[in-house]
């Protein structure tokens, strides 16, 4: 392969033994600018402190006879000393904003700068959530603003603007499902779930009381529509499929699929993961789904913060759309916009609402920058969002599938993502040997071992905001690995060779749980 | 559209690379009388920095912010100053723009943090083992309650009808899925929690017990004796706190038998965003009941050449393995919540916390003492932490909207919590902060003095 980058130097394959993160150890275990970082526990103390706070005064004490008197055990530090620890750590962490971040079905995109400044606007992050609604007007606007545009960009009813994350999304839905089902007094037991379903697809059926029943994929990689018919009964709640899927894929049949299961009397759940690739191209209501959630971080860019917070309102059909909990912001004829709780919800004719999901009105700080990025896109950039994202991963597909096996590369364009799959890599080097050595690359790896349909599955989704150069030096990288993974390059096995940390014994950290800071003299 | 950096001429040439005649052929799959043509309907074309800017402020400004008030309100929402620190560090983009730490190699930053932060929570509950946070309070308030189920095997929950109502509620809806057997009330205007009351609703059938620490109505109420009562019926006792710094003046729910200790923590660095992103905290005081906790949890582990390092770990309990057995379907924390958390409980330490609590129970004691000298208000409690009740001769809940009138935010009025319980008209729940000046006490007083005459 020719050299990544413009001076013509390129790192050399790493030899065990032979790193060029080795050499002589220093006397702090730093190397240069990679710092090692104690534990806040083993450089704070509890007489430190980084704010300027009064003495405690005399005054009343009414703590009831409660007063704490034994130390708590909570290190301090000084301002500057606060600043390096978490700086310092920072370095260790890979990021979007460090370069392409291929996580396939996590999407992870460049988060604007703007939508963070807005989400800080005082009148946006200084308000509590209880303040008379005369006093927050605002900021219903920009719930109510937001849930126009997802209720119109999935062609739906309306929305539960309140559920706190994609999972969290997903148990509104379906307990939307059951609500409704309930009110005409049907009880159903089973929640059909295709195996190529995200984990917590088939966790979310289980926890509102559903039995889950897999239904298989077809050599194509998409749900088996046969199987899924013979299936459909009376018992049948509904169905909670993907799409596009997680093999990357668009559920050509999902209009039919929808209406098998509206005749069998039950209910189909979109997960909304990836409603990236289709923003501004299709609309789920079009295509017969009654509840899917949106995962605001995905396709709007809020920053996913190392894990979270998310955000997952549900779009819902009508027939769904009456019991989505509350609270609910409704618009009335008059233009206002109105908050719906407990106790107005009759008011506003939503008295069948299934309860509350949450304290509270959702993820607000989420609401603010998702709304900023679709008025920053506009009628015009959000469908070129989905244009984007699809030329990317199709780009990456057909610039790999020669030398990495495509299990689905037949099946027609990828969406989103591109799948692969660890075939024809050498006896005893694995996807996980691939996905170390892209860290040495300086890339995070892609998502490894799903979907579960395709042995060593390696899911690559590229996003919109990546630009053609930063592509083709991706590709460059992963050509390059992918064919040391065939020639049976065994310096895999130990790669990554120049990351912060080597390979982690997770089996260790399992076996004998370590999950909390305790003093060296307390063991 | 300054976020899309491909050109006209690189997507022709990505679609020549492809084979593709152009973009719609992409799209192939989705069936063509579905497929949209044209720009989005009703939506503006794209906007510079510029104008959404503005558009988002003129939104916000429709708002009135607590710092352009006297302000006064809680109830699981607390306004405390938050460093400066705080912010500058989330906003790093290789803490914020990061994912969730599965390549732990390359995700120690935000591994070890998670690690010290479940270390802080554990210490300032009393508690063994605290997970990498939940969604906000109230979610983790009911998987604590499905935690006791799995735990114990039994299905009825006794809720103190002194624990925020919004939590309940989203016990109560969660339960009527999972056939969850819920006895819980509305709170007794009285001086002192009812624990004898709640106590006597235990049986041998119950999973736990959820007390709120302190109450919904600000009181204090003696966990150790409810903890006892619980344990001798084979049940857990379940402590939430919706206010973390008052742990730093009281003593810890673990310390007094709480089992499961679950809470907002949401004052320690996040700040009101009118209900989210929050921060759930979640610990058990227990370590055998780890791996029946619901969430994620990084843990200790060492390097391939034996450095110390942090890994998410006890993943068998979760959704992406266990799928329709997991512990529970959640798949994600808050973890920048959780790091803004962390950052700021660095800056106070042990110290720093201790005068915090002490410096919000003064101005809270100094605010109930004026209060309870106004004509028509009664001070409720024998006992707080930075919020309390006060009884006014008069429906709070039109006090409260009458006082926004002259930039007072007076208080949550029982009334909006407690939709339906006209008995709880005439309380109005008040919270105090280092944020609250002696002048905002003597404000809201003298409106108070002013609207009662």
């Amino acid at each position: 392969m020719s050299a990544p980058n413009a001076s013509g130097w390129k790192p050399g394959t790493p030899v065990e033994g032979h790193n060029a993160m080795s050499g002589p150890d220093t006397a702090t275990g730093n190397r240069a600018l990679m710092l090692e970082e104690p534990l806040l526990f083993e450089i704070g103390h509890s007489e430190t402190t980084g704010v300027d706070l009064p003495e405690p005064q005399g005054g009343g004490n009414r703590l009831g006879g409660f007063e704490r008197t034994a130390a708590i055990g909570l290190p301090g530090l000084s301002e500057p000393e606060t600043v390096r620890h978490y700086t310092r750590l920072s370095r260790q962490n890979y990021a979007i904003d460090l370069g392409l971040f291929p996580l396939g079905s996590c999407t992870m995109k460049h988060n604007p700068r703007l939508n963070e400044k807005v989400a800080r606007m005082p009148g946006f992050a200084d308000v509590h959530p209880l303040q008379p609604v005369d006093t927050v007007r605002g900021a219903l606007e920009v719930i109510n603003e937001l849930a126009f545009w997802l209720i119109d960009l999935t062609g739906m009813h309306g929305v539960a603007m309140s559920p706190k994350a994609g999972a969290h999304g997903e148990l509104c839905g379906i307990l939307c499902i059951r609500a409704a089902l309930e009110a005409r007094g049907d009880a159903r037991e089973v929640i059909l779930v295709p195996e190529s379903a995200h984990g917590t697809n088939p966790a979310t059926a289980a926890f509102a009381g559903y039995r889950v029943e897999n239904i298989p994929a077809n050599s194509d990689g998409r749900v088996d529509l046969e199987a899924l018919k013979a299936r459909l009964g009376p018992d049948v709640a509904g169905v909670m499929i993907t799409n596009p899927n997680t093999c990357g894929l668009f559920e050509r049949d999902m209009k039919a699929i929808s209406d098998a299961v509206h005749a069998a009397g039950g209910f189909v759940y979109c997960d909304g993961a990836n409603f990236n690739a289709i923003v501004g191209k299709v609309r789920p209501g079009d295509l017969g789904v009654d509840a899917m959630h949106i995962n605001l971080h995905k396709t709007f860019s809020t920053p996913h913060g190392g894990g979270g917070p998310g955000s997952g309102p549900v779009v819902l059909s009508e027939a769904l759309a009456p019991f989505g909990p509350l609270p609910f912001t409704a618009r009335t004829a008059d233009g206002v916009v109105h908050l719906v709780e407990e106790e107005n919800a009759a008011e506003f004719d939503h008295t069948r609402a299934f309860g509350r999901m949450t304290a509270f009105h959702g993820q607000m700080g989420m609401f603010t920058r998702a709304l900023a990025y679709i008025l920053s896109h506009g009628a015009d950039g959000l469908k070129q969002v989905a244009e984007d994202a699809v030329l990317n991963a199709n780009y990456i597909l057909r610039s790999l599938e020669d030398v990495l096996d495509a299990p689905f590369g037949h099946s027609g364009p990828c969406m989103h993502e591109a799948l692969f799959s660890d075939k024809g890599f050498a006896e005893g080097l694995s996807t996980l040997d691939l996905a170390k050595a892209m860290i040495d690359e300086g890339y995070h790896p892609m998502t490894m071992y799903f979907p579960l349909v395709v042995h060593g599955a390696m899911l690559v989704e590229p996003t919109e905001t990546e630009s053609k150069a930063a592509l083709d030096q991706f590709i460059t990288a992963l050509r390059s690995v992918a064919e040391r993974a065939k020639a049976g390059d065994e310096t895999l096995k130990t790669a990554p060779h120049y990351a912060p940390r080597r390979r982690l014994d997770e089996t260790l950290a399992a076996r004998k749980p370590v999950l909390a800071f305790t003093e060296p003299d307390d063991i | 559209m300054r976020y899309l950096p491909l050109t006209d001429t690189d997507r022709l040439a990505m679609l020549a690379r492809i084979g593709a005649p152009d973009i719609d052929a992409l799209f192939a799959d989705v069936p063509e009388e579905a497929r949209l043509s044209g720009p989005i309907p009703g939506l503006p074309m794209h906007a510079s920095e510029m104008a959404v800017e503005k558009h988002m402020r003129q939104l916000s400004k429709k708002n009135l912010a607590a710092a352009d008030a006297a302000f006064f309100l809680g109830a699981g929402a607390y306004r405390h100053h938050v460093p400066a620190t705080v912010d500058h560090i989330i906003q790093r983009g290789e803490f914020l723009t990061a994912y969730t730490p599965y390549q732990p190699e390359i995700a120690q930053g935000t591994l070890q943090m998670l690690f010290e932060f479940q270390s802080q929570v554990a210490r300032l509950y009393g508690c063994a083992v605290a997970n990498a946070s939940m969604y906000d309070g109230s979610t983790a308030c009911w998987e604590a309650v499905a935690m006791a189920g799995r735990v114990t095997k039994r299905k009825r929950v006794v809720l103190s009808g002194a624990l925020h109502p919004h939590y309940a509620e989203v016990v109560r809806t969660m339960a009527k899925f999972t056939e969850d057997e819920i006895a819980g009330a509305s709170p007794a205007l009285q001086s002192q929690p009812d624990n004898a009351g709640l106590i006597a609703r235990i049986d041998d059938q119950t999973s736990c017990v959820v007390v709120q620490y302190p109450d919904i109505l600000g009181r204090i109420p003696d966990l150790a004796e409810i903890a006892e009562a619980a344990h001798a019926k084979g049940a857990l006792l379940i402590a939430v706190n919706t206010e973390p710094v008052a742990l730093g003046a009281i003593k810890s729910p673990g310390e007094l038998g709480a089992d499961i200790v679950v809470g907002e923590g949401q004052s320690i660095g996040v700040g009101l965003q009118f209900g989210g992103p929050y921060l759930g905290l979640f610990a058990v005081r227990d370590p055998k009941h780890v791996r029946q906790m619901p969430g994620r949890l990084c843990g200790e582990t060492v390097d391939a050449e034996g450095k110390r390092g942090f890994v998410l770990t006890l993943s068998t309990r979760e959704q992406h393995i266990r799928r329709e057995k997991a512990t529970s379907n959640i798949c994600t924390n808050s973890g920048l919540c959780a790091l803004a958390f962390s950052v700021h409980m660095t800056l106070l330490g042990e110290k720093g916390l201790r005068q915090l609590a002490a410096e919000n129970h003064r101005l809270a004691c100094a605010a109930a003492d004026r209060l309870a000298k106004v004509p028509g208000v009664k001070l409720l409690n024998d006992s707080f932490f930075n919020e309390f009740t006060v009884l006014i001769d008069g429906d709070a809940r039109a006090i409260v909207r009458q006082l926004t009138e002259q930039n007072v935010l007076a208080g949550v009025s029982l009334g909006r919590l407690f939709p339906g319980h006209s008995e709880l008209a005439n309380g109005l729940l008040v919270a105090v902060t280092e944020t609250t000046t002696e002048e905002d006490i003597e404000t809201l007083a003298s409106a108070l003095e002013e609207v009662l005459a």
